[in-house]
């Protein structure tokens, strides 16, 4: 360790607000992609660990919508009690890692890690996901996919801290699916994933969220295909590849080439679609 | 200050508040049980319990589990723990141990919850840890509270299935593995390592900045000895530390020595070396122009094998039906838990070497050249090995900390880290296969030409022996009168190929494999008939001109019939959807020992005067269960109780030579060397007496016994030999072997053993996913020394296998570590049926024959067949990943277009027996 290595594991948020007026510790949590980051065996530079604030946990329920704070880990989710949207969300959280890396790893990480293969991150765009910043220059909101800002980076000004992540509540209707492609079970990045959210009324699609992930810089909504779906029973052959195209740029990497990426996405579309049709019916 | 709660006891940490919980825990707590396997989160090696939560003990700085109860497998709640224990031992669900405290404390947090957990319940709970041993059947069954499988020996230990002798403090967390050993304070070693795949470097100054940074380097300037090692001599090639030019991503050039403290904290970036990097090939296809890596061997070339008979190219021209293809495989990594890991002291003028290890001897004699000192000045002490599986052959720590040790007068560790392991280690040879086989029209297989291109790396390892085994091999365990098969080893810039289960055998069963698959369709027979038809029976020659006695394979076949038409059966009867199911056959056929080469074990065994039962055990386990077996076969050689036996060693200055655990050869010579032990010594204590052969002999309370006719003499214990013994035996066994003349002709092995495998496999046709649901594997052993140790060896061979089938791919310079190389986890794996064949083998100690390479080699050639029933995809290259099984799929769609395509939503339909492919 360095002599100006620092660890700060403030309780309050203020303080952790004014570290970071004061300096540009890494922010930890988790620490699940920390650490994979570094063979070193001390977390190197100066940290601050946001682990201590006892506010930025949890899940709640309000008239507003649901609010998620900062290091709510991916256990919590899963046992969270929240409406058949947040299905999807829930499928999401059990597909990270295993049950170490649920225990551990927070929501807001997942976020601000910014990886193209995020877990977290199609599933929160289809429920309108809105991310609260915080600093001592005071609090803003912004879109998850304004937040987003491509592999590895985000909006984050140095000073800010992600504290809470919101689900408005009109997004917090209908129910969510989702679905990862590894090439193993547990402990795997996706090839590619896919989250959808369904309004239906009287068996008519009223709205739709659909978007992928892995397929592109950051995952992204799919807007052609949302309107694809609407007015009309829930038909997952309506998603056709033509209608993902213009939002996805896939690459080849280790897991797979970028062909079969364009090529699956769309059938792991309707097979997330099919998936919520089935729910219904039962 | 951070403050942990540990079996209810507060604990005060005194570590800075960022480091890794497993790290306080293993250092300053000294709970060892906490195993480092990636520092990643992605091996879960270090699950422990927080809070009653699994976590990753790696990933947790411990400042966050301030105030928080934290359990690891030394201090957990004593009943669950001993119950897990004994249901671990009882199902052998623990071999090398090193995953097995963290898959226990991960079964804990399940079952306090939830105490008869379902199968899919345990695989969740469990998905975050990973064995490269067991396959995990066992450990479910272990952990889902099934009936034990384990028996007491009752009167004889052959053929019972005992519990592991060395088991205990493998599931109590005591096991010593590599990084387990030596003093606290030992200085910690690491090496500087090439980042290019080929670059001339020079140092700065480095008196300099070992001086600034407080620590000792070392280079290749420093080697008081000869600074070549190779398992086969007269190819050793490679330096301990390179000299002006590393040839591979990851090659060692220095070492930095220090406390650990000043060691951990350096930056190694700043260490005075600059680099000029040269032109690099890393395929066996780039590799045979690229840049010529060692002087005596032009155009790349280590090796040629080759194997000859008969005229096959005019039996082909003439065969009835002919099939021909070409196959790549790819670089596979050993991916054992621990990586490697080891220690270093001086005692008087020995240097002691504590580390992981398959083959002690030979790390003796390379460390002690390379160190310039005479054998008898260094010992090899093995720790537990955490997996090894052929890497663990070659040397890794071993002279790196020898020569620190040496030049330092301290005590020196050094452990690899994940990345390091993975740069460093040797992998399974990538191979461009292509071959024809022709049969006549009734399917009988007249000839065969194979054709390898197998990429070895910067070294030759063990390059030469996959050279040599491939040719023997090619031919599957079949009959082909006219036959040529040939393999090179090629060198490039990529890791160092060595050994890896199999020797290339797996490789080449692929591509054999596939063209039965081939042929049996043209021919219009059963793919498991047509393959009984052609498999070797009794007094069947080889390709090698070798003739066979104690053939198994019509038995392996034969006890895979039913099983093999219930499949077909099954796959015809899945419904029509997005899912189709195949079924694949494949054998396997291995010779157990060194090829065409002597490979002698020794073992030693003694009553000591005070009436204690000793066997000196030479043979490495690395989870595979020697210690068990060997003292099976000695136990009953002798005839008396195995409960009496205690084991010594592996330890060059206690064991004698016992040979590297490799090529499948411990059961079969050591086992050999252990009987014919056991028979002197009983032979020597009947002497004494003057009773018959048939005599029973007792040892209680140090008291030996010997009983005839209900009479019991008491054996008097004498005065110790040189070796401490009042009785004992020293046996050495060398399989007769012949060399191989250019043609390939001679009698490469002693011995071989024989199996085939089933796999049932669905395959998604719209994602090209597949799913192994069911392996069944028929294997012939000769005899089952201990059933459950070679069930265990078949269910992890298989796990390897279906790794190599559909996932495993390592990639130089992008895929060193275990989130981007992936190996099955526990949600991988299918259920498994294993039968165990008992065709007694002349030369085997009790008819018993090897197993351990053998049941990797049919699973990937199954799989893939399977794939290919299923869906008429034609894979070209392993692993099978889900966008070169979807390629395939499309291919085959091509060029059959009655089967619609499944784009878009639409099922596939068409006539059932397409999918059989042309």
């Amino acid at each position: 360790m360095t002599q100006d290595d620092t660890y700060h594991r403030p309780k309050i948020l203020g303080d952790a607000l004014a570290l970071l007026a004061e300096g540009t510790p890494r922010i930890a949590a988790g620490c699940t992609d920390l650490f994979p980051a570094t063979e070193r065996k001390v977390l190197p530079g100066a940290i601050l660990d946001i682990s201590g604030i006892r506010q930025l946990r949890g899940v709640s329920q309000h008239k507003g919508g649901v609010t998620i704070g900062a290091t709510t880990t991916w256990a919590d989710i899963i046992s969270a009690p929240l409406p058949p949207a947040f299905d999807g969300l829930k499928q999401a959280a059990r597909e990270v890692g295993a049950r170490q890396i649920q225990a551990r790893g927070t929501i807001a990480g997942n976020l601000c890690n910014a990886s193209p293969a995020a877990d977290g991150v199609p599933v929160l765009l289809t429920l309108d996901a809105e991310v609260e910043l915080q600093s001592l220059r005071g609090a803003r909101r912004l879109a998850l996919s304004d937040f987003l800002r491509g592999p590895r980076a985000t909006a984050r000004a140095a000073d800010e801290l992600v504290t809470n992540i919101h689900i408005p509540s009109e997004a917090t209707e209908g129910s969510g699916s989702f679905l990862k492609l590894g090439a193993r079970s547990y402990l795997v990045i996706s090839i590619a994933m896919t989250a959808a959210r369904v309004v239906e009324k009287n068996g008519i699609v009223q709205s739709a969220a659909l978007a992928i992930g892995a397929c592109s810089p950051v995952a992204t909504r799919l807007p052609e295909a949302e309107a694809a779906l609407v007015d009309a029973p829930l038909e997952p052959a309506r998603i056709t590849p033509a209608l993902l195209a213009p939002h996805l740029a896939p690459i080849d990497d280790a897991r797979a080439d970028a062909a079969y990426r364009a090529k699956v996405a769309a059938e792991l579309m309707r097979r997330s679609l099919a998936a919520l049709r089935q729910r219904q019916a039962a | 200050m951070t403050q942990i709660i540990i079996g209810g006891k507060t604990q005060t940490i005194q570590s800075s508040p960022g480091r890794r919980l497993s790290e306080v825990l293993r250092n300053e707590l000294g709970l060892k049980s906490v195993k480092v396997g990636c520092d990643a989160g992605d091996c879960g090696a270090c699950t422990v319990l927080m809070d009653g939560a699994q976590v990753c003990a790696c990933l947790v700085p411990v400042a966050q589990a301030d105030g928080a109860a934290i359990e690891t497998l030394e201090t957990a709640e004593p009943t669950l723990s001993a119950r897990l224990q004994a249901a671990f031992l009882d199902h052998g669900a623990a071999q090398c141990g090193i995953c097995t405290p963290g898959i226990m404390m991960a079964a804990m947090e399940l079952l306090r919850a939830n105490p008869k957990p379902s199968r899919p319940e345990v695989e969740t709970a469990l998905g975050g840890v990973l064995c490269r041993c067991t396959g995990y059947a066992k450990i479910v069954d272990a952990v889902a509270g099934l009936a034990p499988r384990a028996a007491r020996a009752n009167g004889h230990a052959v053929g019972v299935p005992l519990r592991r002798l060395d088991g205990q403090p493998k599931v109590d967390g005591t096991e010593k593995f590599g990084a387990d050993v030596g003093p606290e304070d030992a200085l910690m070693v690491r090496a500087i390592r090439s980042p290019h795949f080929h670059a001339a470097f020079t140092f700065g100054n480095l008196d300099q900045w070992a001086s600034i940074s407080h620590v000792k380097v070392l280079t290749s300037d420093d080697i008081p000895g000869v600074n070549r090692f190779g398992v086969i001599p007269p190819l050793a090639d490679q330096p301990a530390l390179a000299e002006g030019v590393a040839r591979y991503l990851g090659e060692a050039v220095a070492l930095v020595i220090g406390p650990a403290e000043v060691i951990e904290a350096l930056d190694l970036a700043t260490f005075p070396i600059t680099w000029t990097t040269l032109d690099h090939a890393v395929t066996e296809a780039d590799g045979v122009a690229g840049p010529q890596l060692h002087d005596t061997r032009p155009g790349n070339l280590l090796i040629k094998g080759r194997v000859a008979a008969g005229t096959p190219d005019a039996e082909l021209a003439k065969a009835a039906h002919v099939a021909e293809a070409s196959f790549q495989t790819s670089y596979v990594e050993h991916a054992y838990i621990e990586p490697e890991a080891g220690v270093a002291w001086m005692e008087g003028d020995t240097l002691v070497i504590h580390a992981c290890t398959q083959a002690p001897v030979m790390d003796r004699d390379d460390t002690a050249t390379i160190l310039g000192l005479p054998k008898e000045r260094v010992r090899i002490v093995p720790t537990a090995a955490g997996g090894g599986f052929g890497a663990k052959l070659d040397l890794s720590v071993q002279p790196l900390i020898g020569l620190a040790a040496l030049v330092t007068g301290h005590p020196c560790r050094m452990v690899f880290s994940r990345n390091e392991s993975m740069r460093a280690s040797t992998k399974r040879h990538p191979g461009t296969m292509t071959a024809r086989i022709g049969s006549d029209a009734t399917g009988k297989v007249t000839a065969m030409v194979f054709d390898g291109d197998f990429n070895t790396g910067a070294y030759a390892s063990w390059g030469p022996t996959v050279a040599t085994r491939v040719p023997v091999h090619a031919s599957g365990p079949y009959r082909v009168p006219h036959y040529r098969a040939e393999a090179r080893a090629i060198h490039s810039n990529g890791p160092t190929a060595g050994a890896f289960r199999g020797f290339g055998v797996p490789q080449a069963a692929i591509m054999q494999e596939l063209l039965y698959d081939d042929l049996a369709t043209q021919c219009g027979v059963d793919r498991l008939a047509f393959r009984r038809q052609n498999a070797f029976v009794d007094g069947d020659k080889t390709a090698s001109g070798q003739v066979l006695s104690a053939v198994g394979m019509l038995e392996c076949l034969d006890a895979l019939k039913p099983h093999w038409e219930r499949a077909l059966e099954d796959a015809a009867l899945h419904p029509e959807g997005s899912t189709v199911r195949g079924v694949g056959i494949a054998s396997c056929w291995y010779g157990c020992g060194n090829t065409a080469l002597p490979n002698p074990s020794t073992i030693r065994i003694g009553i000591t005067p005070d009436g204690r039962l000793r066997l000196h055990q030479g043979a490495t386990d690395i989870g595979q269960g020697a210690n068990t077996v060997i003292a099976q076969i000695a136990a009953d050689a002798l005839g008396l109780s195995i409960t009496a036996v205690e084991l010594i060693g592996p330890d060059t200055g206690l064991t004698p030579d016992c040979g590297k655990t490799s090529a499948s050869r411990q059961t079969f010579i050591t086992g050999r060397a252990a009987e014919a032990a056991g028979h002197a010594l009983r032979a020597e204590i009947l002497r004494l007496t003057n009773l018959s052969e048939a005599a029973v002999l007792k040892l209680e309370n140090g008291v030996l016994t010997a009983t005839e006719n209900g009479q019991t003499q008491t054996i008097e214990l004498g005065a110790a030999n040189a070796y401490g013994y009042a009785l004992m035996a020293e046996e050495t066994y060398d399989p007769p072997t012949t060399a191989l003349d250019e043609d390939g002709q001679g009698t490469p092995y002693a011995q071989y053993g024989f199996g085939a495998q089933i796999a049932e496999v669905e395959v998604d046709l719209a994602l090209g996913t597949t799913r192994v649901l069911k392996m069944t594997a028929a294997h012939d052993v000769g005899r089952a020394i201990n059933p459950l140790l070679a069930e265990g060896q078949i269910e992890g061979g298989i796990a390897q296998g279906l790794g190599l089938a559909l996932m495993e791919e390592f990639l130089p310079g992008r895929t060193e570590n275990l989130h981007d190389y992936l190996i099955p986890t526990v949600g991988d794996m299918p259920e498994i049926t294993s039968i165990l064949i008992e065709k007694p083998d002349p030369e085997g100690p009790m008819g018993a024959k090897g197993l351990g390479e053998h049941v990797l080699i049919p699973t990937a050639p199954a799989i893939l067949n399977a794939i290919r029933h299923a869906t008429g995809a034609r894979l070209t290259k392993a692993p099978a990943l889900p966008h070169r099984v979807l390629a395939a799929i499309d291919e085959a769609r091509k060029a059959r277009p009655d089967q619609r395509s499944v784009e878009d939503g639409a099922t596939i339909t068409g006539p059932r027996d397409s999918r059989h492919g042309p």
